[in-house]
């Protein structure tokens, strides 16, 4: 189950370096603005193969 | 991340899914750091210097008035202890009584916005109104500084 995370948890989460962070927004709107060291994967492409390069087992 | 994504990334197998359900917003909102496009446009929390004279609501106007002048400044907010913004005291509330306490002397609820508030825009809308000091709030109410427009006005002009 997913788990709620607020902003503190993920910053800490950022710096620890090894989270994987993941925006699910259209090509254009990532562009104007994500969060640091975010990678981005469209909703509409989030599958097997566009998660290929992520480890499963990092946050 | 959206509630949709997370579990789709959890039936693909990912064991450890984290969903920021408030997102970019809430990010922003609070000042921290975005990446992109948008992010070298100047926001309402750039200029803050972290210098403002505070006080809490039991002090009296005697330490908020020697506080002030060793500050070399004008104004004192009126903070809870966890630095959630309740007034300000400025004018002649702060020349008032000695004996009586920031609660009394305060000006409840001053005016806030968010650090990531587009700085022109935060100019143009407080300098046409003549409120030429804004405070600038996180989501919870806390303060992270006072935004000076004239000074915000000076920044943009060398900016662009």
């Amino acid at each position: 189950m997913p788990i709620p995370i607020d902003r503190h948890e993920i910053q800490a989460l950022i710096e620890t370096g090894i989270a994987q962070v993941v925006e699910v927004l259209p090509d254009s709107e990532y562009a104007e603005a994500h969060l640091p060291e975010a990678i981005n994967i469209p909703l509409k492409e989030l599958d097997a193969g566009s998660t290929s390069a992520l480890n499963k087992d990092a946050p | 991340m959206s509630p949709r994504a997370a579990w789709r990334l959890e039936t693909l197998g990912f064991n450890r899914v984290y969903d920021y359900v408030a997102g970019k917003t809430d990010w922003a909102a609070a000042g921290f750091p975005l990446e992109g496009k948008t992010a070298s446009i100047l926001k309402a929390g750039d200029p803050l210097r972290g210098d403002d004279v505070t006080c809490k609501l039991d002090e009296t106007l005697k330490v908020v008035q020697e506080r002030v002048v060793a500050a070399g400044a004008n104004v004192c907010i009126v903070l809870t202890s966890d630095g959630i913004v309740l007034g300000r005291i400025r004018g002649r509330a702060l020349r008032g009584d000695p004996e009586t306490t920031a609660e009394m002397a305060m000006s409840p609820g001053p005016s806030t916005i968010r650090p990531d508030t587009d700085l022109a825009e935060a100019v143009e809308y407080y300098g046409g109104s003549g409120l030429m000091i804004v405070l600038v709030t996180d989501q919870d109410g806390k303060l992270m500084g006072t935004l000076f427009i004239d000074y915000a006005r000076d920044l943009l002009g060398s900016d662009s």
